[in-house]
């Protein structure tokens, strides 16, 4: 309760009503789940693309073993969509845990597997049971970070290959011709000039990632779009704050700050493109060259 | 063997309403998992087929819009483009949704007949129309691009034959507009696929438990409590109508480039890269 009127909400009007109906504990848990969106994107953003330089960099090494495993990585997101390793990822992973700590803290002659059902004993349960609430949700959302940089890994490892074969050969073979190793190439030449080829790539890459955190609530986190159906769903009498369904307005609301956070990424590409563009000699810097003058 | 024909024509046609009422509920043979994942996947076809037609020519009207110096078809244009590509579509699925719902049960009157709306919630209609408004902004921005990297000796040449307006358009701009956009809008086709698996985990219900390939994926897979069968059934057959996808595309791609010897290569697909 933030305001101190707000102690009998049924005799409220206008808007000193809507100051209280919007300031409830579940509306603060709403505003506090745009920030598990923000948090998402702030994890998952450097993880993929750790995931990316890896699946990348697998698939130009030189063992065919990586070699494979790194073309199958970065081909994974092409044919299946992405919504299907969403709804995998986390449950074989949990599946794969509980697994790894039934054979520690189980009967280990107990197979997992009984029928249609997974069952570990109680102590390799994850998070336990005995937890509270928050390493539940924390739980959740740890696996969903994980999905989501597998993916957006993969896609990264895409954009990171496709950068790296658009280094100019004859920059890589100059730095062969001064006699540096192979590891010495990669990192003195090819990594520092990839990133122009690869920002283009990255910034959409970015704008996919933003415009896939709703799918949080496919993965039974407690995100944006489960308290929108919550708070919007139509409340009767028995409620404090008894409202039709609202919904429509809770999802106009989701749908203003998505269209703010693409259009702010946007701007700042648009900045970061034209400072690296400056002085390029490509049709946008020749562009910007010919403006100038 | 017999026992899987048998399952076929019971659920087969399942995702339609044709066959077996109930779904399965205990064994859960793999034979029953893939007749039913696939029997999803009509939804699958249906959606992205139907959306990326329709949204084809919308599309085109859009970019044209965009691209036109009257401010009064260049902004609305540019506003919607904005609208469905800055959002997420799994967001342009419940408010579509709750927008639909809103409708009067009764119908609308228009000119004395009465237009049912009931319909417009339901998948097959309200799920299209959000697809199709979806495909056709990205696609349309795909095409306004190809339309302003029109090599500048074609519309010059154009001009040198007298040609104008609708002329020059129909035979000169379009054809290499979509010659451009190609490989772009081959993508932008596989993502409108893919994403037709987030219909029904969005707020379109499934009637009568007549969903698509994922939806009965991820039966199977709440059912059995077993991630490592029924997934990868449903990612095997989204593969396999990628890769056919791609080559219906190609020959597209061909056939758009026939005049050019050695230009029509094959469409490399780089996934999302342009969404």
């Amino acid at each position: 309760m933030m305001f101190s009127y707000c102690t009998d909400p049924s005799a409220l009007q206008g808007l000193a009503w809507l100051s209280c109906y919007l300031t409830t504990g579940n509306h603060m848990l709403f505003y506090a789940s745009f920030g598990t969106v923000m948090l998402l994107l702030a994890i998952t953003a450097p993880v993929a693309l750790l995931f990316g330089f890896g699946g990348a960099m697998a698939s130009r090494s030189r063992i065919a073993g990586v070699r494979w495993f790194g073309r199958i990585y970065t081909s994974m997101v092409r044919g299946v969509p992405d919504i299907i390793f969403f709804l995998f990822v986390p449950i074989a992973l949990d599946q794969g845990f509980e697994w790894l700590r039934s054979r520690v803290y189980c009967d280990p002659s107990v197979p997992v597997r009984q029928g249609n059902e997974f069952i570990v004993c109680a102590a390799a349960k994850l998070p336990l049971s005995t937890s509270p609430e928050w390493v539940h949700q924390a739980y959740g959302i740890f696996l969903a970070v994980i999905a989501f940089a597998v993916v957006f890994g993969a896609f990264a490892a895409n954009v990171l290959y496709g950068a790296m074969n658009a280094v100019p050969r004859a920059q890589l073979e100059t730095a062969e011709a001064y006699g540096m190793s192979p590891r010495q190439v990669s990192r003195r030449v090819l990594i520092p000039q990839m990133w122009t080829y690869a920002l283009p790539g990255l910034a959409n890459l970015w704008m996919i990632l933003i415009k896939a955190t709703p799918l949080l609530f496919v993965l039974g986190v407690e995100d944006i779009v489960y308290w929108a159906r919550e708070l919007g769903s139509a409340k009767t009498r028995a409620y404090a704050y008894p409202h039709p369904d609202w919904r429509l307005y809770y999802f106009l609301a989701i749908l203003v700050f998505y269209l703010l956070m693409t259009w702010g990424s946007e701007r700042f590409f648009d900045r970061i493109r034209a400072r690296l563009s400056a002085g390029q000699a490509t049709a946008a810097g020749e562009a910007m060259r010919k403006t100038a003058t | 063997m017999s026992q899987c024909l048998q399952t076929i024509q019971d659920y087969g046609l399942r995702a339609l309403g044709i066959g077996e009422r109930l779904l399965p509920r205990s064994e859960f043979t793999l034979c029953e998992q893939v007749t039913l994942i696939g029997s999803g996947l009509l939804w699958n076809v249906y959606f992205a087929a139907l959306a990326v037609f329709l949204g084809f020519f919308l599309a085109n009207l859009l970019a044209v819009a965009k691209a036109s110096g009257n401010r009064w078809a260049r902004k609305p244009a540019e506003w919607f483009i904005f609208l469905f590509r800055g959002s997420p579509l799994f967001i342009q699925f419940f408010l579509a949704y709750e927008l639909l719902v809103q409708l009067p049960r009764a119908g609308i009157d228009i000119l004395g007949i009465t237009v049912q709306t009931s319909w417009m919630t339901r998948a097959w209609a309200g799920a299209l129309l959000v697809l199709v408004l979806n495909t056709a902004a990205y696609s349309a921005e795909i095409f306004y691009g190809a339309l302003r990297n029109l090599p500048k000796g074609e519309l010059e040449a154009a001009d040198a034959y007298g040609m104008a307006g609708w002329t020059r358009y129909r035979r000169v701009v379009w054809p290499t507009a979509m010659r451009l956009a190609w490989p772009a809008y081959t993508n932008e086709a596989i993502f409108l696929f893919h994403a037709t698996t987030l219909v029904f985990f969005s707020g379109f219900p499934a009637y009568q438990q007549r969903g698509d390939a994922l939806y009965y994926a991820n039966y199977f897979a709440d059912k059995t409590f077993n991630p490592f069968i029924a997934y990868p059934i449903v990612a095997g057959y989204f593969v396999l109508l990628t890769i056919c996808l791609i080559a219906l595309f190609g020959m597209v791609n061909r056939r758009l480039n026939r005049h050019l010897p050695g230009a029509a290569k094959k469409i490399r697909y780089r996934p999302n890269l342009i969404r």
